[in-house]
């Protein structure tokens, strides 16, 4: 009877090791460069091409769409196109990169990343809404790009 | 955008009877000193400024609390670190973007404050946007002195 025990203790035992053991090397710090994996799709989702060459009036519209959807701008580099806001929400960060950069002569490509606390934002909809509010503040229309 | 942003633009922003961004610019940079900013950020192209400041976020009333408890804590065999928890320092971020209006007679500023509540275990403890009016008239206040100094050169 004591040896049947001894026998289930070690059926749970050895595959709650095992667990564990498989839980402890999950660090992925080799993954940290990894793409996602609809990296294209995700692009997609974060860029919009508008009908001007003016980059710089462009990088002071989205600093005040921004501030309209209640963001501090960190950081911003004109020369660069680089524009970084965040907003806190509960406890919660939510961080926005904005880059804007030529795509030819007469168009500007803006392209925006969210992460939200420890999380990247990949569903369309936020970035939807800030293109949104983004061309209303522009008077241009927000174009897909493939 | 939160029924609040409306409500929140009109607070955070004050038009300027001038067309001089740099100097309004240059305005914000002296009321950042004045209040004791150091200035982490600035790009006149954009028409961007940002500044920071650390300081003291003890409250003594919730030091006194944590205290209490502690010793509670200790009196009754069980060990308790509510001291680590109470608030430390706390930064705040004062961001402040300034454009022409619409109409392109007024320079348009305004400024959001954040700040960032850190525990005596340098943990963040607390994550808020600053919605007092009162702190954004005080600014403003002093940056149509600093621009009236500014535009008469003193």
């Amino acid at each position: 009877m004591i040896f049947l025990r001894h026998k289930i203790l070690k059926c749970l035992v050895v595959p709650l090791v095992i667990l564990m053991a498989g839980c402890a090397t999950t660090l992925p710090i080799e993954h940290i460069l990894d793409l996602s994996a609809n990296q294209l799709k995700l692009r997609s989702i974060q860029t919009r091409a508008f009908d001007t060459s003016d980059k710089e009036k462009m990088m002071r519209s989205v600093m005040a769409t921004l501030q309209d959807l209640d963001f501090v701008v960190n950081k911003g580099d004109s020369e660069l196109g680089i524009l970084t806001a965040t907003k806190f929400v509960g406890n919660q960060i939510l961080k926005m990169t904005v880059i804007v950069r030529s795509k030819n002569d007469k168009q500007l490509l803006v392209r925006a990343n969210a992460q939200f606390g420890i999380k990247s934002v990949d569903i369309p909809e936020p970035y939807q809404d800030f293109f949104d509010a983004l061309s209303k503040a522009v008077f241009l229309t927000a174009q897909n790009v493939d | 955008m939160s029924p609040d942003s409306l409500k929140n633009r009109e607070v955070e922003s004050r038009q300027f009877d001038t067309k001089n961004e740099l100097q309004v610019l240059s305005a914000t940079a002296n009321v950042f000193q004045d209040i004791g900013f150091t200035i982490t950020e600035i790009d006149n192209d954009l028409g961007l400024i940002i500044g920071s400041k650390e300081r003291d976020a003890t409250v003594p009333g919730q030091i006194a609390m944590a205290a209490f408890v502690d010793l509670l804590a200790a009196a009754g065999g069980s060990s308790s670190n509510m001291m680590a928890m109470t608030d430390s320092v706390q930064s705040v971020l004062a961001s402040c973007v300034t454009k022409l209006n619409l109409e392109g007679n007024k320079i348009v500023v305004r400024v959001t404050f954040q700040r960032v509540i850190f525990n005596q275990m340098q943990q963040v403890s607390r994550l808020e946007s600053i919605e007092d009016p009162k702190i954004y008239q005080g600014f403003f206040e002093k940056l149509s002195k600093s621009i009236f100094l500014e535009a008469n050169k003193i």
